[in-house]
């Protein structure tokens, strides 16, 4: 299937046309100087091991800054610099974001060699939470910086509304990926929402999500990295597994809910009640009759999207061209225009039968069969899981932060009151512990 | 920090999390580093990738002066010297419409005015684009396209391109003509450039 659409692809490149030499180049009596052609070259590829180098510097920063040396401060600072740098200097391109795509769309074929520095920028970060947390987002990541610095007025996001936010990024991410595969399209660098203010201009659509987005960030804190960065919910699998991690105080906590209340992120799950009595086999026979659901879950979610590939299709612009050069040949082109005229006018103008773009939409239409089985499968698997992770009962004996979801912006360092006594040679303060 | 007396043994202690956390840990090494290092390996020796126009599929229908996130645009016009036939009567420079064979904004196609023309020898004029002025819009390149040698183009300036991960231009372009090249040869010439 994907060597078919190769082949199609590079027919049309082998059949593509110029216009032929109707003026042959005069032989002047004077010897006639040519003025040259500029090329200016593209940024030296120095540069974007620049990038590299700056990214894995500051994610080391960051998991210094978080873990040993435990200062928001200088978290806020080093945020603040990868705003500068990747954000404002470099166009918010290359980033470990949109890095997610660029890996699905090598792993399609398209023609696409992953480069060295876009691999590296999708592998750096999730390496880092593999062992640090989530310092990329606490540290390096302009988006989560430019988020960070807004939230001014904080509203609480209620605790099923946040669980069930959560989820959206498995679902982004994973529509992302198949649209990459596919080579359709790169939705999340489409739909950026900052990245009209790092290029200071942009379409109205992208100008109006990133408003939209900014000012919900003053209320909500990080709403686009909690509820729909792709790049989260891979970090949210990793942080998990970290071998160090952030610890809101390396004393024995007294659960005063201090660090719950400064957490924006909803990242600090409170303790568990204790003494709570619940019948243990019927939760057993009940969490075993979910686990079964999960095969069922999985079988609708890609059954239904299944239903809905063509409609998933129609996004890729190849699949609308053949459809509008279908619809010119059976003569009804003024009913029905899904594709802009100079599409045709491109083909026609090419010279190319259209044969060639009904396979290469055929060829694309099997490949978002198969992704909207996958996709929808991914679905159901994530609502299986969901309804499964809601039955598990954890003991949690005091306030503890979840690694997934905690994005290591070091509030609750401060706000711990056995923190603030570090000068006093570890004893707590006699205050915090009669409180 | 609190001084917990560790005795010696218990150091070496692992526990079943502790082991199943390692297992999972190393194995999330190497699936990421498993993935990144194959597609790595697969494309070696390309190198960084850049955007650029496919002169051979481009029809100037102006998208590019539009689209482009940097205003004006980062597509230009380039005019392939060796192969321009000298054109007295250049379809790139005079408009359709126009009321004499002379320079003139009222004559010229460019809405610019960014093309130069200068006498040679008779009959033939040569004709330069004037970078800073030009816009992108491909009115020129579609003339010389239609009806001479197609030697003025749309290319990518790299100097100007910022390399977006998903080309603005290149999401709306009609004629499936932006590509991405190795950035060791970041233009589609025709004529090797000397």
């Amino acid at each position: 299937m994907r060597r078919m659409l190769l082949l199609t692809v590079s027919l049309m490149v082998s059949a593509a046309g110029f216009a032929a030499e109707n003026f042959p180049r005069p032989e002047f009596t004077q010897g006639e100087v040519l003025p040259p052609t500029t090329t200016p070259p593209p940024r030296a590829e120095i540069f974007s091991l620049v990038d590299v180098a700056v990214l894995g510097l500051m994610l080391a920063l960051a998991a210094y800054f978080s873990l040993r040396q435990r200062s928001r401060a200088n978290l806020v600072l080093l945020a603040l610099l990868g705003l500068v740098y990747f954000g404002f200097y470099r166009h918010g391109c290359v980033c470990a974001i949109g890095a997610i795509q660029n890996v699905g769309y090598a792993l399609g074929g398209n023609g696409y060699a992953l480069p060295l520095v876009v691999g590296l920028f999708f592998a750096l970060p999730l390496l880092f939470a593999l062992f640090f947390g989530r310092v990329f987002c606490a540290g390096v990541c302009p988006l989560g910086a430019a988020q960070e610095v807004v939230l001014l007025k904080r509203v609480k996001v209620p605790t099923w509304l946040d669980s069930t936010l959560s989820m959206l990024p498995f679902i982004y991410g994973g529509v992302a990926v198949l649209y990459a595969v596919t080579g359709s399209a790169f939705l999340i660098c489409r739909y950026d929402p900052f990245i009209p203010f790092f290029r200071l201009g942009g379409t109205d659509l992208m100008l109006g999500i990133g408003v939209g987005v900014l000012l919900l960030s003053v209320f909500v804190g990080r709403p686009y990295c909690r509820y729909l960065c792709p790049l989260s919910a891979l970090l949210r699998l990793a942080a998990p597994l970290s071998k160090w991690r952030p610890q809101i105080t390396q004393h024995e906590c007294i659960n005063c809910h201090l660090c719950a209340d400064s957490c924006p992120y909803g990242a600090i799950r409170p303790p568990t009640p204790s003494g709570e009595k619940y019948n243990r086999r019927a939760a057993r026979r009940s969490l075993g009759w979910q686990l079964l659901l999960i095969p069922l879950f999985i079988g609708i979610g890609g059954g239904l999207l299944r239903l809905s590939s063509p409609m998933l299709a129609r996004v890729d612009y190849r699949v609308r061209l053949a459809e509008t050069l279908w619809l010119q040949e059976q003569g009804g082109a003024s009913q029905t225009t899904t594709a802009p005229p100079p599409m045709l006018e491109a083909y026609d103008n090419r010279e190319l039968p259209y044969a060639l773009a009904y396979q290469r939409a055929i060829a694309i239409q099997k490949w978002f069969d198969t992704g909207a089985w996958a996709l929808g499968g991914w679905i159901g698997l994530l609502f299986g899981l969901k309804l499964v992770g809601l039955m598990l009962r954890r003991r949690r004996e005091t306030y503890s932060i979840d690694p997934g979801a905690c994005v290591a912006c070091g509030r609750c360092y401060s706000v711990c009151p056995l923190e603030r006594s570090e000068g006093d040679a570890g004893e707590p303060p006699v205050v915090a512990r009669t409180a | 920090m609190a001084d917990k007396v560790i005795h010696p043994d218990e150091k070496r202690v692992i526990t079943r999390r502790q082991f199943l956390g390692h297992c999972l840990r190393g194995a999330g090494v190497l699936a990421v580093g498993g993935l990144t290092g194959g597609l790595l390996h697969a494309g070696a020796e390309r190198g960084d990738m850049v955007w650029q126009i496919d002169p051979s599929r481009c029809i100037g229908c102006d998208k590019c002066s539009k689209s482009c996130v940097i205003n004006p645009s980062a597509v230009k016009c380039i005019h392939e010297q060796a192969l321009c036939g000298y054109c007295n009567l250049c379809f790139g420079y005079f408009a359709d419409q126009r009321t004499a064979d002379t320079p003139g904004a009222e004559n010229e196609r460019c809405p610019t005015g960014a093309i130069g023309r200068s006498f040679v020898e008779d009959p033939y004029y040569q004709y330069v684009i004037d970078e800073p002025k030009c816009i992108g819009c491909g009115l020129c390149v579609k003339g010389c396209k239609t009806f001479g040698n197609s030697s003025l183009i749309l290319q990518v300036r790299h100097d100007r391109c910022l390399n977006c991960n998903e080309c603005a231009i290149a999401a709306v372009c009609p004629a499936d003509a932006f590509v991405r090249v190795p950035a060791k040869t970041p233009y589609l010439l025709r004529v090797k450039n000397t």
